[in-house]
C-alpha cells in the first residue's frame, strides 16, 4: 500500500513553541518551499493525519493535549519533532514550565533540530518521514 | 426558550496556530458568553532571568514570539540602555526601525494570509504569504536569520547594511508595492470577503478604551493613537501619521493592517533616505541599576516592558506586557453576541500570539 | 532620549482611590506587575492617557491583602490572577478568579 506514503496527511500542533518553528511549518506548504508537492496535506484533524509534526517542549498543562493527540492518530503514524525546543527543550529547558523535549511523553521518530527550524530541514525530515511511514506501514501489513 | 450549551474550541484548532482554549456558552447558534483558558505555551521564561545575565537573557527575550522577535529583543535593549543612560549611535537607530518596520511588515501580511485562511480563501493566503517570503529573503541578507534574528545587543546592533543592500532593498519594496495593493483589493472589495468581516464583531470606541485595547484592535475603533509617536528610535524623525478606520469592525481591523502595511514600506524608504554613517554600536561597561520603564509599538501593539536591576549582572525582574495579553478582554467582548461561525474570525481579528501572552 | 516613566510610591490603601480617579479621568490600564523582595512583594501599577503614563508603586508584605481593581478595569483580571498564581500575592475580590488554575503549572507560586 503505496498509497500513504504517497500522500501522506500532515497535522501540525504547537506545544510551547515560541512561534518562530510554527510559521516556518506553515512557511513550507506556502509557495516557494511547498510541500504539498509531496503529495501532502495540512488537517486539523488528528484521526486522519499519518505524521504528526510538533513545534516546542512539552510542558504541564499541554501534556496530556500531546498525549490525546497522538492516540487518537490510526496506525502507522510518524512523530517529527521540529526545532531544538521539541528535541530537548532548548533554551527553555530550565523553565520551571518545561518537562523538556516531546520524547518524554510520546516516541519521536525524527529530530529536526534548528532555531528556528530552517524550511530546507523540516522538509529534509518530513522526507525521512515518508520513508518511515512506508517501513512501518510495511511491518503493520506482515504482522497481520 | 433557546437551548443553552457549552461548546469547548480548542487548544487544537484547525484555524490556530496556536494553542487557546476558549469555553463558549451558546444559546443555539449565537455566543452567550466566551470564558478563556491559557497555559498551553506557558513556559515561565521571566523566571530564567534568575539563571542567565542580562546579555545572554538578551537571546531568551528573543524567542517570547517568534514573529515580533526583532521588537522584543529591540524594546529590552532600549529598556538597558535607559537603565544604563546612553545614547545609541544614530546609525543603529536607523538601522533599528528598519528592521522593526521588516518586522511589522512579515507580521501583517501573515495575519492577512491567516485571515484568508480562516474563512477558507486558501489562495489568497497563499499570495499573502508568497509576498511576505520576500521579507524574510532580506533578512536573511541583512541578519543571516530568517525568524529570529539577534542582531540587537545593549548599546547598538551587531550588523550593519551597506548602501547597496539597503538600494537593493527599497526596490523590492516598489515592485512588492504593486502586488500587494493589487492583493488589499481582494480583501477590501471582494463580495464573499466582506460578507465575513463587514459588522462582525463590533467594538465601539468607549468600548476600546475601558478595555484597554491597543494596537490595531484599537484603531480600528477610531483611536488616533500610535506608540510609535512617542519618539524612539528614529521615529521622532519619520513623518508619520497613525492608520486608523473608525468602522470598528473586523473590515475596519483588516483596513487598518492594510494601511500599517503601505505605511511601514513609507517609513522604510524615509529612513533609508536619511541614515547617516558612522558607528553602529557603544561600548556600554559595568553592570545596570535601577528600574525602567519602556513601551514600544509592535505589530500587535504596544508593548510595556518593566526591568528591574540591582547592580549585579543579574537582574532582578524583567516584565513584558504583551499586546495579546490586553487584548484578551476585548476580544471577549466582541465575542459576545456573535453567531459561532464568526468566532475563529473574530479570535483572528485580535492577532493574537499566545506565546507572548503566556511567556 | 525618551523620557524614564517617573514611579510614584503609594500607600496601599491609596490604591481604590488612585485607580478610580484615573478611571474617571479617561485613563486606561497599562500594567499591573509584582516584584519579589526580601520579605514581600512590590506592585506597579500604570495607567496610560493618550502618550502618558503614570506609574504607582506599593510595597506590601508577603501576607497583606490587595483588594482587585477589577471590578474598575475589567482587564486587571488577568494579571492579578497572574500575580496570584505566579507570585503569591494575596488578592481578594477579583471579578473572575482563577484559583490558582490560569496557567495551571505544577509548581506552586515560582517566583516567591
Amino acid at each position: 500500500m503505496a498509497k500513504v506514503s504517497k500522500s501522506p496527511w500532515l497535522m501540525h500542533y504547537d506545544a510551547s513553541s515560541c512561534n518562530g518553528c510554527d510559521i516556518e511549518v506553515l512557511a513550507c506548504l506556502t509557495p516557494v518551499y511547498d510541500i504539498e508537492r509531496f503529495g501532502i496535506i495540512n488537517t486539523g484533524d488528528p484521526k486522519q493525519a499519518d505524521i504528526l509534526l510538533i513545534t516546542g517542549g512539552v510542558n504541564t498543562q499541554n501534556k496530556a493535549i500531546v498525549e490525546q493527540i497522538y492516540s487518537q492518530m490510526p496506525n502507522p503514524k510518524v512523530v517529527v519533532a521540529v526545532g531544538i525546543c521539541a528535541c530537548t527543550g532548548g533554551v527553555f529547558k530550565e523553565c520551571y514550565n518545561i518537562l523538556g523535549g516531546v520524547d518524554q511523553v510520546i516516541p519521536v521518530d525524527i529530530y529536526v533540530p534548528g532555531c528556528a527550524a530552517r524550511p530546507e530541514s523540516i522538509i529534509d525530515g518530513v522526507v525521512k518521514a515518508l520513508d518511515l511511514l512506508e517501513k512501518k506501514n510495511t511491518e503493520m501489513k506482515n504482522k497481520a | 426558550m433557546a437551548k443553552r450549551s457549552v461548546i469547548p474550541f480548542g487548544p487544537q484548532h484547525p484555524v490556530l496556530p496556536e494553542p487557546i482554549h476558549l469555553d463558549l456558552v451558546l444559546e443555539d447558534e449565537k455566543v452567550i458568553e466566551a470564558i478563556p483558558s491559557v497555559g498551553f505555551v506557558h513556559r515561565g521564561l521571566e523566571k530564567l532571568i534568575e539563571k542567565r545575565d542580562f546579555n545572554q537573557y538578551q537571546y531568551v527575550i528573543e524567542r517570547t514570539c517568534g514573529i515580533c522577535s526583532f521588537m522584543h529583543g529591540m524594546s529590552y535593549c532600549e529598556t538597558l540602555e535607559k537603565i544604563f543612560d546612553v545614547d545609541i549611535p544614530d546609525r543603529a537607530k536607523y538601522l533599528r526601525t528598519i528592521w522593526a518596520e521588516m518586522s511589522r511588515l512579515h507580521s501583517h501580511l501573515l495575519w492577512l494570509g491567516l485571515l484568508a485562511d480562516a474563512f477558507g480563501f486558501e489562495s489568497l493566503f497563499m499570495q499573502s504569504w508568497r509576498m511576505r517570503e520576500k521579507i524574510l529573503d532580506m533578512f536573511e541578507a541583512s541578519t543571516g536569520g530568517r525568524v529570529i534574528f539577534s542582531v540587537n545587543k545593549v548599546g547598538g546592533v551587531l550588523k550593519d547594511m551597506g548602501r547597496d543592500m539597503l538600494n537593493s532593498f527599497i526596490e523590492t519594496f516598489d515592485d512588492m508595492e504593486e502586488s500587494i495593493s493589487a492583493l488589499s483589493k481582494v480583501f477590501l472589495n471582494d463580495v464573499t470577503v466582506n460578507s465575513r468581516l463587514r459588522g462582525v464583531g463590533v467594538l465601539t470606541r468607549e468600548e476600546a478604551v475601558s478595555l484597554g485595547a491597543v494596537g490595531p484592535m484599537m484603531r480600528a475603533s477610531g483611536i488616533d493613537i500610535d506608540t510609535r509617536l512617542l519618539g524612539y528610535e528614529a521615529y521622532k524623525d519619520l513623518d508619520l501619521d497613525p492608520v486608523i478606520s473608525t468602522e470598528c469592525d473586523s473590515y475596519a481591523r483588516c483596513q487598518v493592517r492594510i494601511g500599517e502595511i503601505f505605511q511601514s514600506f513609507n517609513l522604510i524608504r524615509q529612513a533609508v533616505a536619511k541614515i547617516p554613517d558612522g558607528e553602529i554600536a557603544v561600548q556600554v561597561k559595568g553592570a545596570p541599576k535601577g528600574e525602567a520603564f519602556n513601551r514600544v509599538e509592535q505589530p500587535r501593539g504596544e508593548a510595556i516592558y518593566y526591568i528591574k536591576a540591582n547592580g549585579s549582572m543579574y537582574l532582578d525582574r524583567c516584565r513584558v506586557r504583551t499586546p495579546t495579553f490586553t487584548n484578551l478582554q476585548p476580544l471577549i467582548k466582541t465575542l459576545q453576541g456573535c453567531q459561532y461561525a464568526d468566532v475563529p474570525i473574530l479570535i483572528l481579528t485580535i492577532d493574537p500570539c499566545i506565546s507572548c501572552t503566556e511567556r | 532620549m525618551a523620557d524614564k516613566y517617573e514611579i510614584i510610591d503609594i500607600q496601599p490603601g491609596d490604591l481604590a482611590l488612585k485607580t478610580l480617579e484615573h478611571k474617571r479621568a479617561g485613563y486606561r490600564l497599562g500594567q499591573i506587575c509584582a516584584v519579589r523582595t526580601e520579605t514581600g512583594y512590590e506592585l506597579l501599577y500604570s495607567f496610560i492617557i493618550e502618550y502618558h503614563m503614570v506609574n504607582y508603586k506599593i510595597t506590601i508584605e508577603e501576607d497583606t491583602e490587595i483588594v482587585s481593581i477589577s471590578d474598575v478595569y475589567p482587564t486587571a483580571m488577568l494579571y492579578e490572577n497572574e500575580m496570584k498564581e505566579l507570585f503569591g500575592v494575596n488578592i481578594k475580590f477579583i471579578n473572575l478568579d482563577y484559583h490558582d488554575k490560569l496557567y495551571r503549572i505544577e509548581e506552586k507560586t515560582p517566583f516567591k
